[in-house]
């Protein structure tokens, strides 16, 4: 018994390497790559995953480029060749994101990846992308402080979600204090500090700021709802900053509900919540609580009207939701496509080049631009939830706004600007005029 | 059930809006005080219903105060219906239509009767600072209503909103008042007026402070902790002691809830590892799968109570008692199904059975994701599992409550069916000595598929309470089964009892911990405490001697 006792305590450390042995062998027979090598075809990578903890996520992204395939193809392809798509199951493990991505580049020669959800991922990624010199779209909000030659980041920065998120709390719901709430890794530790950092600069004071991290699938929200009702109840006007991880939402927003916490009380700004989260909740109880996107399936455009139908036709699912990354999956797409074309050619260098200064329409009315640090310009929108799981948007941003690679609010980096067309330098320091190294 | 926190308090407000506020409070003020309706004049009121047309929160906010303050005997009804989300508008015509309760549409502005809203009318819509307007608009409108507990919630939200204008009005229900509770409330709602009024005297404040800290939750507290610093010194003197009195009766307070929190984390930890002190803590099987059995029971909850939804929605309040028995069934089976296929044949080899499970977790999970998709899926929670209830400032969760009575249940279940049945004799011989049962008659390889199918069995019960608490997902096992794997170890491998033992302490440790060292550290201390202990007594808690299975 000793010896089973001892395993089963030390299991975390073996279950990772179990799992990668296991998935590792799980691909081998279910990743599924065409062999047939045709000259007259483009191949475009899908780095998502399929199982494991992210595939709740990330399989609907991984339908989404499918669909733009499918769609362009209709439309003759692109520089007369047809598409084809090459997918992959990285299995939510990180180290496994690396491989795939080297075998989608060296085995199957793809021209572009679309692909990762997680930070780590993409970090885990990113060596690969450099060394073979590929193209990777990026569809996820992220923590920024990251500008690379061949990475494009469809998805917001933190200057496109959190501080405009915040911006509204405080001046249309005059919070005054603050709960930070995220999942313990480096996302929402990397946009709290930089909220903390702004709101600072708002003149709030530390003790009118709680921040809490909870470890990934948190499921007992007691305490931490608890606390942050005592720490609302001070007599100020208090909101909920969310960053915390998809899975870890239903448990919290069902014991917020449970004790009672309305959104005219504490309203929650969340990040990480979209319409495909809400499809796994009952969403009465969450009436009224925020969340900060780019795009809400809500949202009344041509476009966007256009895309639902099709998309919805396409998954012959007539209640499929839409939700943010796949807006910036499309716009990147689109982007890619529209550059391709640009440049007569799909060899990376010159799609490299060719892509700042493309336009892409995107699905709420406007039309977003991929900048010199590799970011996009997007509007932002607040919205509330409604009682079938869809938002209500109750402010945006008057203007487009661009994506800033190295925010502005911490000190490490406010001096730091990435421009792939003049300085060709992803970390350049505008005060020593130098590239790379950090900010004073 | 729960008074409906309103955490809300003007302190914050934006003058202009603050102002707004106070004159319509006034307004419902003076119209509850004159019985007779003063009648409307056509042309303002209109006009502001017709505002609700531009489908701007600004204008419907304004609509709101000038409705409210009309006068017009339509004005309840129709703020009732905008926050009901009845009140249509047509932005061409401009025109507003009320959606009766009965289903009877009228014309907002003139109280006509209409055959139908128009196509191109849509809802009027909210926002979080409009909700809070309306629903302090509507508080002043039923502190006379028949019922006791609607009038002590509107108490409670003058008292949170302590506006100087409900003064008169809250006097006058307080002389009328009956109802005990509710002349309290009113009591304390009129305390807190006076606490803040600017001319009221220092008796009167020093005599409302006494009334608050009576009261003594957090509400009292943030009225106290939040008045103007120009009080008198006698006034802030007794408001410091008021605070600090409250502030220790609250922490004691914070124990017992601290205490409760932890006895239903115990049970949530108590329920997923049943099921694993019977596969692993008896037979000694390494069920790396266990927590997929859960996944599974979850499942089985979820197309019951999708098969209600669209065929029986009456039934939906027992969807939870339908699945009990069939979550059992189906993971028991399963679990029967993997002993005969897979397990039997590693008996006694604990890595090839760990690695194996594992491997079986992977393709239970990929299968599920396969059959019902990798999103959530939604099991509602039925109405009796859903809010909380007040025990002195304890506030407690129904849907808690309920799965440690069903935890203690379920364990109580299991220890009798051991004890006292012939099945429960047979396992217990098995598996504290195969040969000697073996020889006296016992089909033991009968057994151990039975013993493997009871755990799974409990585990998938355990997967519908689960699924009150968390994520219908392909991943829900995985959070679980170290949890379970921890509890069984600590609390003594073959034991039942230590395993209650084991996951309530467990429980109690970490909920005490969490406030202290937040939650990632809370858990990494519970990890590092139990790793001391099982240096100390490698058997855990209460250790048997001669359980464990034979090779």
């Amino acid at each position: 018994m000793i010896t089973n006792l001892t395993h089963a305590i030390a299991k975390p450390i073996s279950r990772r390497s179990l799992m990668a042995a296991a998935t590792g062998l799980a691909l081998g027979l279910s990743a599924f790559s065409p062999a047939k090598a045709a000259d007259d075809t483009i191949k475009v990578g899908v780095l998502h995953s399929l199982s494991g903890t992210m595939a709740i996520s990330e399989t609907t992204l991984k339908d989404t480029v499918l669909f733009m395939i499918d769609q362009q193809n209709k439309k003759g392809g692109v520089n007369g060749k047809k598409l084809e798509a090459v997918v992959v199951d990285p299995a939510s493990n990180w180290p496994l994101f690396a491989e795939k991505a080297r075998e989608l580049i060296t085995k199957d020669k793809v021209a572009v990846v679309f692909g990762c959800w997680t930070s780590v991922s993409r970090k885990s990624v990113l060596p690969v992308f450099k060394e073979l010199n590929n193209i990777l779209f990026y569809p996820v909000q992220y923590e920024g402080e990251e500008s690379e030659r061949n990475v494009f980041y469809t998805g917001a920065a933190p200057n496109q979600q959190a501080i405009p998120a915040v911006d509204y709390l405080m001046k249309d719901e005059k919070v005054k204090r603050w709960v930070l709430a995220g999942t313990d890794y480096v996302y929402p530790r990397t946009t709290n500090k930089i909220l903390e950092a702004y709101l600072k600069s708002k003149g709030v004071k530390q003790e009118d700021i709680m921040i809490n991290y909870t470890p990934f699938g948190h499921s007992d929200w007691q305490t931490i709802v608890a606390d942050i009702k005592k720490f609302g109840s001070a007599g100020k006007k208090t909101a909920v900053v969310s960053t915390i991880n998809g899975d870890a939402n239903v448990p919290f927003y069902k014991e917020l509900g449970n004790q009672g916490i309305k959104a005219t009380d504490i309203p929650v700004v969340a990040f990480s919540v979209g319409e495909e989260e809400l499809a796994g909740i009952d969403t009465k109880p969450l009436l009224g609580h925020l969340a900060a996107w780019n795009y809400f399936q809500s949202i009344k455009s041509p476009e966007n009207e256009k895309f639902i139908k099709e998309w919805q036709a396409f998954t012959k699912n007539p209640k499929r939701v839409t939700n943010d990354p796949m807006e910036a999956t499309v716009i990147g797409f689109n982007m890619w496509v529209k550059a391709v074309e640009k440049a007569k050619s799909i060899e990376a260098d010159k799609v490299i080049d060719a892509l700042p200064g493309i336009e892409a329409k995107n699905l709420t009315g406007g039309t977003s631009k991929m900048l010199p640090n590799h970011h996009i310009t997007k509007p932002v929108f607040i919205g509330e939830i409604k009682a079938n799981g869809q938002f209500d948007v109750v402010w945006k941003t008057p203007a487009l706004v661009a994506g800033d690679a190295w925010s502005k609010e911490l000190d490490g980096s406010k001096d730091l600007i990435g421009d792939w067309v003049g300085k060709k330098c992803g970390n350049f320091n505008t005060k020593t005029n130098k590239c790379g190294g950090q900010g004073s | 059930m729960n008074p409906s926190p309103s955490l809300f308090s003007s302190a914050g407000v934006f003058p202009v809006t603050d102002v707004l506020h106070r004159f319509r409070a006034l307004a419902i003020a003076c119209l509850l005080i004159a019985a007779t309706a003063i009648p409307a004049l056509a042309g303002p009121f209109e006009d502001a219903v017709a505002k609700f047309a531009n489908d701007d929160f600004s204008d419907t906010d304004e609509a709101v105060s000038i409705i409210a303050s009309s006068g017009n005997p339509q004005a309840f009804a129709i703020i009732n219906a905008l926050q009901e989300g009845r009140l249509a508008a047509d932005p061409d015509s401009k025109k507003v239509y009320l959606t009766g309760t009965d289903g009877k549409v009228t014309d907002a502005a003139t109280g006509e009767a209409v055959t139908e809203v128009p196509a191109s009318a849509a809802a009027v819509r909210l926002n979080n600072r409009l909700r809070r307007n309306i629903e302090s608009a509507l508080g002043g409108l039923t502190l006379m209503a028949p019922d006791p507990a609607k009038r002590i919630a509107s108490a409670q939200s003058v008292f949170k909103s302590h506006e100087t204008a409900m003064l008169p009005v809250i006097e006058t229900a307080l002389e009328k008042e009956t109802n005990k509770a509710a002349k309290q409330a009113f009591t304390e709602a009129r305390a807190a007026i006076l606490l803040y009024k600017e001319d009221a005297t220092e008796a009167e404040k020093i005599e409302s402070i006494a009334i608050i800290k009576g009261r003594g939750d957090q509400d009292a507290l943030a009225l106290l902790t939040s008045l103007p610093p120009d009080q008198t010194v006698g006034v802030a003197r007794s408001a410091a002691s008021a605070v600090t009195a409250i502030n220790s009766r609250q922490t004691l307070w914070s124990i017992g809830q601290n205490a409760w929190y932890g006895l239903s984390l115990g049970s949530v930890l108590l329920l997923a590892a049943i099921g694993l002190a019977i596969t692993f803590g008896v037979m000694g099987v390494i069920n790396m799968a266990h927590g997929e059995m859960v996944m599974i029971g979850a499942y089985v909850t979820f197309v019951v109570q999708d098969v209600i939804r669209t065929s029986y929605p009456g039934l939906f309040d027992y969807s939870l008692l339908m699945a009990v028995p069939l979550a059992f069934i189906v993971a028991g089976l399963l679990g029967i199904v993997i002993e005969r296929t897979i397990i039997r044949f590693l008996y006694g080899r604990p890595l090839e059975t760990l690695l194996a499970t594992w491997g079986l977790s992977l393709v239970l999970q990929q299968a599920v994701r396969t059959m019902f998709g990798p999103t959530n899926r939604e099991v509602g929670n039925p109405s009796w599992m859903s809010g909380a209830f007040e025990l002195g400032q304890l506030t407690i969760t129904y849907n808690r409550l309920w799965i440690l009575c069903f935890t203690l249940a379920v364990f109580a279940i299991l220890l009798a069916m051991l004890r006292y049945t012939s099945i429960g004799l047979e396992m217990r011989a098995v598996t504290q000595n195969r040969r000697m049962a073996a020889s006296m008659g016992i089909a033991t390889s009968r057994v151990d598929a039975l013993t493997f199918g009871l755990g799974s069995g409990i585990a998938g019960i355990a997967g519908v309470a689960l699924s009150q608490i968390d994520n219908v997902s392909p991943n829900l096992g995985q959070s679980y089964i170290i949890d379970s794997f921890m509890v069984v170890v600590f609390g003594g491998v073959g034991n039942l009892w230590g395993t209650l033992v084991g996951a309530f302490s467990l429980g109690i440790a970490n909920k005490f911990l969490e406030p202290v060292a937040g939650a990632v550290l809370g858990k990494i201390a519970i990890l590092v405490l139990i790793i001391l202990f099982i240096q100390k007594r490698p058997r855990g808690l209460f250790a048997l001697k001669g359980r464990a299975i034979e090779a």
